[in-house]
Formats: C-alpha cells, sequence, structure tokens
C-alpha cells in the first residue's frame, strides 16, 4: 500500500505514452476525419449543385418542349392550309379541265354535224344531180353544169 | 483454491488478494513483505503498460489505416472516442492546444482500460500466476494501486507546472503565486500586501497539491474499494461447495451479489476514467489561463 518506486515507473511510462498518442497516433485519425468532412461537405454541395442544375434543365427542357409544341402546331396549321389549298387547286384544275375537254367535246359534236351536213348536201346535190341527169340523159352535160350543181348544194 | 483459502481463513484471503508481487529493487528478489521506496509493484506496472500499449497499439494501427473513405466498425468506434475527447477539450480547454486532446484520450482510455480489470473475477488471474508461473501474489487491477494513480496524477501535475510556465512565463507564475487571490492595488493599506503574500503562497500551494492528490485517492478510492468488495463477495460465494445448505445458499447470493456489483461497476469504472480526462483538462486549463483574466 505505501508509494513505491512504482510510482515514477508509471509516471514515466504515462508520459512517453502521452507523447507517442501525441505524436504518432493522434494526428493521422485528426487528419483522415477532417479530410473526410471536408470530402462530405464537397459531396454534399456538389450532389446541391446537382440537383439544382437538374432543376434547371428541367425547366429548360419545359421550355423547349412548350415551344416546339407551339411550333408544331404551327407546321400542322400551315400543312393542314397547303394541303386545302392543293385540293382547292386540283379542283379548279379539274373543274377548268372538264370545261375545256366539255367544250372540246361540244366543237367535236359541232364539226362532225356540220360535216354530215356538208357531205349530206353533197349527196343531195349528187342525189339530184344524178336523178336529173337519169330524166335528162345525155343533154346535161355534167362539166357544164357543176358550178351550178355545187351552188344548189351549197345552198342546202 | 479461492474457496478452500476462504474456508481456512478468510482475513487471509482478502490480504493476499491485496498484496502486490513485489520486486525490491535493492535486492533485486521477488518480497511480498518489501517496504520501503525502492520496490516495484511489477503486477500492476505490467497490467497497466500492457493495457496501455494495447490501446497505443491500436490508435496508431486506426491511424495507419485512417483515410476518408467509409470507416470500418472498430475505425469508428475509435474515431467516436477520438471525437468525444476533442469535444470535451473544445469546451474546456482555452487555447489552440494539439497535446491535451492526445493527453487527455490517453488518460481516459487508459483508466477505463485499468478499471475494467475490476470486473476480471478476482480469482482467475491469481490462479493462473500462481500455478503456471508460480507467482504467490498478483493484483490485475492497477487502479487499485495507489502507486499507479499517484503516478498518473503527478505526470499531470508536471504537466500543468510545465503549461504554467509556458502560458504565463516564470513572472506571471510568480506574480499569481505572491498575489492571488488577495491583493491591494492601490490606496493607503499597500504596505498590508506584505502580510497577504504568505497567505497567498500557503492558498496557493495547498490548493495545488490537493489537485493531484485528490485527483489520484480519488480514482484509487473508487476502485479500491471495489475491488476489496469483490474479495467479500468472493468470500460469500466461495461457501457454496462446502456441503451444507447454508453454504449453497450463501454461495448463490454471493452469485447474484458479484452480479449486481460487476453491473455498478459497469458504471464506476467509465465514470472515474471521464472524471480522471476531464479534470485533468479542467487543471491544465486552469493552469494555461491567467488568473488575472477570469475575476
Amino acid at each position: 500500500m505505501d508509494l513505491n518506486a512504482t510510482l515514477l515507473v508509471q509516471s514515466f511510462t504515462f508520459l512517453v505514452f502521452v507523447f507517442f498518442m501525441w505524436r504518432l497516433a493522434w494526428p493521422p485519425i485528426i487528419k483522415a476525419m477532417q479530410d473526410r468532412q471536408a470530402k462530405i461537405a464537397d459531396g454534399l454541395a456538389a450532389a446541391e449543385k446537382g440537383s439544382k442544375s437538374l432543376n434547371d434543365a428541367a425547366l429548360k427542357s419545359e421550355e423547349a418542349l412548350k415551344v416546339a409544341r407551339v411550333q408544331a402546331q404551327e407546321i400542322i396549321g400551315a400543312a393542314n392550309k397547303q394541303a386545302a389549298q392543293i385540293v382547292d387547286q386540283a379542283r379548279q384544275d379539274a373543274e377548268s379541265e372538264k370545261a375545256r375537254i366539255v367544250a372540246s367535246g361540244h366543237a367535236e359534236v359541232e364539226r362532225e354535224v356540220t360535216q354530215a351536213k356538208d357531205s349530206l348536201r353533197k349527196q343531195v346535190g349528187e342525189l339530184a344531180v344524178a336523178g336529173a341527169s337519169r330524166i335528162l340523159k345525155r343533154e346535161i352535160d355534167t362539166k357544164a353544169h357543176a358550178d351550178v350543181l355545187n351552188e344548189l348544194a351549197a345552198q342546202v | 483454491m479461492a474457496a478452500a483459502e476462504a474456508r481456512e481463513d478468510s482475513g487471509q484471503y482478502v490480504l493476499h488478494h491485496l498484496t502486490n508481487l513485489k520486486l525490491d529493487l535493492r535486492s533485486m528478489k521477488i518480497d511480498p513483505d518489501a517496504t520501503g521506496f525502492w520496490v516495484l509493484n511489477i503486477d500492476s506496472i505490467a497490467f497497466a503498460v500492457i493495457l496501455g500499449a494495447l490501446f497505443l497499439f491500436f490508435m496508431i494501427r486506426v491511424g495507419r489505416k485512417a483515410n476518408t473513405g467509409v470507416p470500418s466498425g472498430f475505425e469508428n468506434f475509435i474515431e467516436m472516442v477520438v471525437e468525444f475527447v476533442q469535444g470535451q477539450v473544445k469546451d474546456i480547454y482555452p487555447h489552440a492546444n494539439s497535446l491535451v486532446a492526445p493527453l487527455g484520450l490517453t488518460i481516459f482510455a487508459w483508466v477505463l482500460l485499468m478499471n475494467f480489470m475490476d470486473v476480471v473475477p478476482i480469482d482467475w488471474l491469481p490462479y493462473i500466476g500462481e500455478h503456471a508461473f508460480g507467482l504467490h501474489h498478483l493484483r490485475i487491477v492497477p487502479s487499485t494501486d495507489i502507486n499507479i494513480t499517484f503516478g498518473l496524477s503527478l505526470s499531470v501535475f508536471v504537466l500543468m507546472y510545465i503549461f504554467s510556465f509556458k502560458y504565463k512565463g516564470v513572472i506571471g507564475l510568480g506574480k499569481e503565486f505572491l498575489t492571488h487571490p488577495f491583493f491591494i492595488p492601490s490606496g493607503p493599506l499597500v504596505v498590508l500586501n506584505v502580510l497577504l503574500v504568505p497567505v497567498n503562497v500557503i492558498l496557493r500551494l495547498v490548493e495545488d497539491i490537493a489537485k493531484p492528490v485528490s485527483l489520484a485517492l480519488r480514482l484509487f478510492g473508487n476502485l479500491f474499494a471495489g475491488e476489496l468488495i469483490f474479495v467479500l463477495i468472493a468470500i460469500m460465494a466461495g461457501q457454496a461447495f462446502n456441503g451444507t445448505v447454508s453454504g449453497a445458499a450463501l454461495g448463490f447470493a454471493g452469485f447474484l451479489t458479484q452480479l449486481v456489483w460487476a453491473g455498478f461497476h459497469m458504471l464506476v469504472i467509465p465514470l472515474q476514467a471521464f472524471v480522471f480526462m476531464i479534470l485533468t483538462i479542467v487543471y491544465l486549463a486552469s493552469a494555461a489561463q491567467s488568473h488575472g483574466e477570469d475575476h
């Protein structure tokens, strides 16, 4: 129980332990802890920044989407207009084509009618000449009376 | 063996458990009856050094492996302790000083480990020591040895004065010694300061000596008392196998008491370690602080 040399040894050992703890063990642990703290702080800041930029990107994409939607609407409108124009144009073309075809048909008919009338007249003339020549036989020279006949045919 | 001894003579059993393995440094012989200053309590110092070295080893190993990655379980635990001690130092100690926190941790961990030897069943290691190594006495709880606790507190005392000199200088410390707490700065009674100086010196001496003494005796008293109670409980539990019913009942009661006392000690052990550390930091803080400032 009495105080003895153990005390001195213990004191000395204590100081040695404190020295080693102070110089060897403590600094790397503290350094690692501080570094980790800094790293975590950096990580948190980066995460914050990331989430902020994500927000920004979302906003931006929303904006772009809006613009695109408007543009698409415009394009669709223009396309519709154009389509209607094309259809109109086509209709007009078809209309005029129809008119042209009908007109040409009319002209054809007219021409054929005229032709038929002409040939009919000619035939009537010829018939008349033939009939007359039969009646008159030889008395009438075909050549001499051709002018008269033609005049007649034109009059029919 | 414990039971047999307890039956033979409880007093002897107690005494046996409270006797250190002593080495007489004059004759270099192991002698349980050695007295005087030049005696070394081998058991106390050996356990103390082993425990302290073990902790230091783990600390250095953790320091080597420490990185900024995710800490492993043990590393986490050590870092928690380090952070705890550092927090205490930051709260108490006024200056930035790289020594105080490691010093506090060394004290805390070392005292804690030494105290924890108290809950190792008291006869295990002495039994092994006696039968395997032929050691007739073995006290395994270093902090129940007053030499160990005084060894710690004397180092703290020395550090206190080193800190005082470092922060105040010889003149500052001398002034504090002579003029604190009683001093008449001016007026017709300035002559009375001559009478106040010895009072101040005596007060200061008492104050300073009380610090290491109270540190050492508090730890020693708590742990020694705890150890003594464990020895007494062991005597009671030793009755368990003497063949009588009352003996068995006593043994069972001893077993229960042992559990309860060990549980209670689980509170005392860290508390005493914590108190030793905190008071050391407080003493160093007051040594580093000029007394003129905090009045």
